[in-house]
């Protein structure tokens, strides 16, 4: 299993259009992903769970992946996260 | 975690505030609630100062059975900078050295008409839903029949999908998606939707939907006691799936154990359907009826007929 804390640099946050992208990423990959955030943890790949985290511009959130591809999948989603 | 402070106590059961308003941000930290009798006569050893604390008329008449040098001296050590209020039943007087002690330190004293039985029970019930424990799990909620049903599975199975097909043949929504859960007492689980997706649904294709504007206040719910969990995943035609429903299979949510069925996804599987029986089976088998174990029986005295005729 990997692992990541994160800070969200897309500057609106993850509103619907880019929480849908994000999860749109997550579910190409096989390995289970989850977000968190202050304690509350979601499915990644669950555009529902996602956004009622209601994640913020400058938020910290932890992302877990576990599966064959956890590292791809990670990559891309940190990169996603973290773009601006 | 949400904190509880006493000025959240007094909006929800509308207690008149007396003396101590300095007080009222206090923190409630536990759902204990202590009777201080034997503080009155002058035992503090064991005072639960970080409680908060309930005085009814026992405790209040004892008061006036002593000298006004104890019942100040008692009064003050009543009123810790940890307790988080007193709270005095059946409206009675406030004894004048509570109200200087508790301004004194900052302690709110609240008062309510109701009696003390009555007043402990309702503080009891609102604290521990605060403090029950609680946790988050990728699902969907459906009240089916009465029964709330937890139905889990790997993103894509079509959970939502069920779902809308269970509300379109007239059940509730409760939770898509995400299902925040909490333990009440030690064998309930009470499951609602994050604020923030309340009534919707995502359907793939579609998008978001909201189930309660498409089919009505009827159609939703915003919360419900989960009693059993329907795992849908793909069919695997090596693996063994109940066949007869003589065992009964567990699935643990913190401290709780619910019964647990998991269904086999295939074109030409009605999936809303059989979750409509499951749920139906299940109030049957709550209702004392077992069909599993009443086929078994029947069967097991057949063979044992048929045992006894070989022998004869």
């Amino acid at each position: 299993m990997v692992e990541k804390e994160l800070t969200v640099q897309l500057e609106t946050g993850l509103q619907a259009r880019p929480a849908a992208k994000f999860v749109q990423e997550a579910n190409r990959f096989s390995s289970d992903v989850f977000l968190e955030k202050d304690g509350k943890r979601v499915n990644a790949k669950s555009i529902m769970g996602v956004m009622s985290l209601a994640i913020g511009s400058n938020e910290v959130v932890k992302l877990q992946a576990e599966g064959p591809d956890e590292e791809q999948a990670m990559d891309s989603l940190v990169t996603l996260i973290e773009s601006e | 975690m949400i904190k509880v402070r006493t000025k959240d106590l007094i909006e929800r059961f509308d207690l008149e505030l007396v003396a101590g308003k300095d007080g009222v941000h206090r923190e409630i930290v536990t759902s204990d609630i202590s009777r201080p009798g034997m503080e009155m006569a002058g035992y503090f050893t064991h005072y639960p100062k970080e409680r908060l604390q309930l005085m009814g008329r026992t405790e209040l008449l004892f008061l006036y059975d002593l000298k006004q040098k104890e019942i100040q001296d008692r009064m003050k050590k009543l009123c810790t900078d940890v307790t988080p209020g007193i709270v005095i039943t059946r409206g009675l007087d406030v004894p004048h050295a509570l109200v200087e002690a508790a301004d004194h330190a900052g302690v709110p004293v609240m008062r309510s008409p109701y009696k003390t039985t009555r007043v402990i029970s309702r503080l009891t019930n609102f604290l521990e839903t605060k403090f029950a424990p609680s946790t988050a799990l990728h699902g969907v909620l459906v009240d089916v029949y009465g029964v709330g049903v937890l139905i889990t599975g790997k993103s894509g199975i079509g959970k939502s999908e069920t779902a809308l097909e269970l509300v379109k043949r007239g059940h509730r929504l409760v939770a898509d998606d995400n299902v925040e859960i909490r333990q009440e007492d030690y064998d309930t689980l009470i499951g609602n939707p994050p604020n923030l997706i309340e009534h919707l649904l995502e359907i793939r294709g579609l998008g978001i939907i909201n189930v309660m504007t498409l089919f009505g206040a009827g159609a939703v719910r915003n919360y419900k006691r989960i009693s059993m969990v329907v795992h849908l995943e793909t069919w695997e035609s090596d693996k063994q799936y109940d066949r007869l429903g003589l065992d009964e299979t567990k699935m643990k949510i913190m401290d709780v154990h619910l019964p647990k069925a998991t269904i086999p996804v295939r074109p030409g599987r009605n999936v809303s359907v059989i979750i409509e029986v499951a749920a139906m089976n299940f109030r049957l088998k709550r209702m004392g009826i077992n069909t599993a174990e009443e086929f078994s029986n029947r069967l097991n005295s057949v063979i044992k007929d048929v045992d006894n005729k070989e022998i004869e």
